[in-house]
């Protein structure tokens, strides 16, 4: 088989787990359409068959089971309860593990599995329940290996088989017809037909429907009898057939017996001519075919093979027609290639920007006609850019339904009661950032269930309504998306988390931190509310993990809790992770570059606008308000200390918390696309740096990340900024 | 001439794999993907065979079938049905509706060739 074609089938797996996954949720939500239920049994369906095909046993064994409960559905044997929704549910998880260890490798829980498929047999009636799926169907009477594996009854030599062939005349209403039979038949071996037409009644006396013809051949052949039987066993049950072999007529019988008990039970066999026929009396030269329906060939190889020609000769049809009519056309492309193209737009963004500078470097005195086209040039490649980009966007829609389950799991696993309400689903976002964001918010959403969602009993008596509530939303905000996963449960115990903090040495014993402060603890390395490692969300990892996924990505996560309320955990990430707007900046005679989306303002600074506050603080004023300063080349390491030239433009940023700060800069150049190129597996991962990328004059410039810029200057974080403010303030 | 082959699946892999076997094996190859597409489409591609899957949308492959050989179409050509099913009563109703022969999945090529040999007595 070959490999891309198992590509697809995954692909389609995808899509099909996906189509699953959404019936079951629209059953849940109560909508018992038998159309639905269709769809998901076609759908498990389809990936049966298709798992069947590259021999993916386990895979198949467990769609079969599923699938089988779901026909009992579909018959309406079996009642859609909860308990059932929820089993279904569980399988339709379990099948989509199936699928990934099939194409990633790896091993699924055998336990659950055992699970599963014990639950789904109590579904499954009795007599289905035998009915083991066979891979080769049909008792293998097509399995080419049946050439290799010798019959232990059967002589190696050669054998001359009798055979009596009479078609009813049904036969001839499937298409069969006796010529191939015995087309097929000298394949086998020496072959010769007797047309047999003694039950040929007068001209008179035909009914063009009947069948009067029969067969007698004698077939000599090497090949075992089973090829034989495979001849005829599309026409079991249409015809009066007997095989016979050199004197083995046993061994026939109970072959044939076989057969037929593989087609499950006998056909009607019409008594074997014990009513004398009267056409016995003119059995002339009409043997000529002609009146009958379907003609029947004469056992000479000229004339079929002309008919065979006749049909093969009909209207050309277009080929490739059939893949294109459907409901939504679409191309299926590689990802490799989509990402190669915006490798090629990243670099024609860098191309257009070093021809831009180029220009700028003739000294012609006229450029303007130039700079028009440059213009439609920098214009063009945008737009190019966006659409590569397009391309690879998706709705968060399959992740957020994949998040359901995940409340559901978390939900049955700690014996609480919540539901998931998603909003903004067809949000597009990067294939790539959908992929690597299904861990956090599965973490966050663990999280919930497991800390923010208090027990029904305990929301009870919290005048909170028994069903919790969980909600995922996703928007587009400003260039960037903004996912937010908000809980109604009982908001971060604040007391509890710096107690543990302090227990495990994050933080000085006699810390002073404002609410928020205490929130963003969670994000620290080593800490885990959990009083004792829940089997659902404490694997041994934290909330830190989260945070670096999303860090991975570009992003941002912040917390923010009301006791009694709830809690909201909000993830920034940027739309794209190959381009974005920039400023271009000087920092300490570097140039660098500043995400445009985490700017709030620029200004130039002067003189009175700068308060000191203590020995290592600066506060810049701005319109009757203070924001503390960090000087940009004093964080990364890139200025003395002692050197003391005040750098002169401020660029105001905004936290994710909301708090502001300002970024001191020598001088702001430009502001423009850049490409960005990951940082990964070149130096590691620098503190204040997000990435680099390259500039029109083939230089290297820093792409800096003004929230870990603040975080590593403590003088001027974010962290700090309330108290000192309002430090500031009283003084 | 090739003979060919109508092949009506919903799924797209086993689309791919008839595809890929039938082609290599000399047989011209056209596909639907649903019952109701191959219908429409049956007497346009005048195939020689037809290869019809039993669970489909739109309509199921004993509705091909039905159509087919119904007074509408009264097609006369060979119809395998090619399905993971192998419960007798499903094959019997095939079979009451007029298909040829009956395939399961998983197929393998050699065995389908054989069928569609079989009942085509093509040469490929």
């Amino acid at each position: 088989m070959s490999g891309s074609i198992q590509d697809t089938f995954f692909e389609e797996c995808e899509e099909l787990l996906e189509a699953t996954d959404e019936g079951l949720t629209a059953i849940e939500g109560g909508d018992h359409d038998p159309e639905v239920v269709n769809a998901v049994f076609r759908a498990v369906h389809s990936i049966k068959g298709g798992a069947g095909a590259f021999g993916l046993d386990e895979l198949v064994a467990f769609a079969h089971r599923f699938e089988t409960v779901f026909d009992e559905v579909r018959a309406n044997r079996l009642d859609l309860d909860e308990k059932l929704i929820q089993l279904l549910l569980r399988s339709c998880d379990h099948l989509c593990d199936l699928v990934a260890t099939a194409r990633d490798g790896g091993e699924t829980d055998q336990a659950h599995h055992d699970v599963l498929i014990e639950a789904l047999d109590k579904y499954i009636p009795e007599e289905e329940e035998d009915l083991t799926f066979e891979p080769m169907g049909l008792g293998g009477a097509f399995e080419p290996a049946s050439l290799d594996l010798p019959e232990s009854d059967e002589p190696a030599g050669e054998e001359t088989y009798n055979i009596r062939f009479h078609p009813l005349k049904d036969m001839y209403s499937t298409g069969n017809e006796p010529f191939f039979l015995f087309q097929a038949l000298s394949e086998l071996g020496q072959l010769e037909v007797t047309l047999d037409d003694t039950e040929l009644p007068g001209f008179d006396g035909i009914d063009t429907s009947e069948s009067y013809l029969a067969w007698n051949l004698t077939l000599v052949s090497s090949e075992p009898r089973a090829k034989i039987e495979a001849v005829f066993e599309f026409v079991e049950g249409l015809c009066e057939l007997s095989i016979e072999g050199d004197g083995d007529a046993e061994a026939d019988a109970k072959a044939l017996a076989a057969l037929e008990a593989a087609f499950g039970g006998a056909p009607e066999m019409p008594a074997p001519s014990n009513e004398p026929v009267q056409a016995t009396a003119e059995p002339t030269e009409e043997t000529s075919a002609a009146p009958f329906e379907p003609p029947a060939p004469a056992p000479e190889s000229e004339v079929p093979s002309a008919a065979v020609e006749a049909k093969a000769s009909s209207p050309k049809a277009e080929t490739a027609k059939s893949e294109q009519r459907g409901p939504k056309p679409t191309l299926r492309v590689d990802l490799e290639r989509v990402d190669r193209l915006i490798n090629a737009v990243g670099e024609l963004i860098i191309n257009h920007s070093m021809l831009a500078q180029q220009i700028a470097n003739l000294n012609v005195p006229d450029v303007r006609d130039v700079e028009t086209e440059l213009e439609g040039f920098k214009n063009l490649a945008r737009d190019i850019q966006e659409g590569v980009m397009s391309i690879r966007a998706q709705p968060v829609k399959p992740l957020f339904q994949r998040m359901a389950r995940i409340v559901r799991e978390a939900s049955s696993a700690t014996g609480k009661t919540c539901k998931l309400v998603t909003d903004g689903e067809n949000t597009e976002v990067d294939k790539t950032v959908i992929e690597r964001l299904s861990d956090p918010l599965t973490h966050i959403l663990r999280n919930a269930v497991d800390h923010g969602i208090e027990k029904p009993e305990d929301r009870q008596s919290a005048g909170k309504a028994k069903l919790g509530e969980i909600k995922l939303t996703a928007s587009h905000r400003s260039g960037s998306v903004c996912i937010e996963i908000k809980d109604d449960g009982a908001g971060v115990n604040r007391s509890r988390v710096k107690q543990i903090a302090i227990d495990k040495g994050l933080i000085p014993e006699n810390a002073d931190l404002t609410d928020s402060e205490i929130d963003n603890l969670l994000f620290l390395p080593g800490f885990s509310t959990a009083k004792e490692i829940s089997n659902l969300s404490g694997r041994g990892v934290g909330m830190d993990v989260v945070k670096n996924a999303v860090a991975g990505l570009g992003g941002r996560i912040n917390i923010s809790s009301t006791p009694g309320k709830g809690s909201t955990f909000t993830i920034i990430l940027p739309l794209t992770l190959a381009v974005m707007d920039g400023m271009v900046v000087s920092v300490a005679d570097q140039t660098m570059v500043v995400p445009i989306t985490s700017i709030v303002e620029t200004m130039r600074g002067s003189d009175d606008m700068i308060n000191n506050l203590g020995a290592d603080g600066t506060l810049l004023s701005i319109r009757g308000n203070f924001v503390p300063i960090c000087d940009v080349a004093s964080a990364l390491g890139l200025r003395k200390e002692d050197n003391d030239q005040p750098p002169g433009v401020y660029l105001l940023v905004e936290t994710e918390t909301g708090q502001r700060s300002a970024l001191a800069v020598d001088d702001i150049h430009d502001q423009r696309q850049v490409v960005i190129k990951s940082l990964d597996g070149v130096c590691g991962e620098i503190p204040g740096v997000a990435a680099a990328t390259i500039l029109g004059d083939g230089k290297i410039a820093m792409i800096l990340d003004p929230e870990s810029i603040l975080a590593a200057a403590p003088s001027a974080a974010a962290f700090d900024t309330e108290r000192r403010m309002s430090n500031a303030i009283a003084s | 001439m090739k003979t060919k082959v109508l092949a009506i699946d919903d799924s797209r892999t086993i689309r791919n794999l008839l595809a890929a076997t039938l082609e290599e094996a000399g047989f011209e190859y056209v596909s639907a993907v649903d019952g109701r597409e191959g219908v429409d489409m049956y007497e346009d591609v005048a195939p020689d065979v037809v290869i019809t899957d039993i669970n489909m949308p739109n309509l199921d492959g004993f509705g091909v079938i039905e159509e087919l050989r119904g007074d509408g179409i009264n097609s006369k050509v060979p119809i395998l049905v090619l399905t993971t099913e192998s419960a007798p009563e499903m094959k019997a109703r095939a079979r009451d509706a007029g298909a040829t022969g009956w395939i399961t999945k998983p197929f393998d090529d050699a065995s389908l060739i054989f069928a569609l040999k079989r009942v085509t007595g093509a040469a490929a």
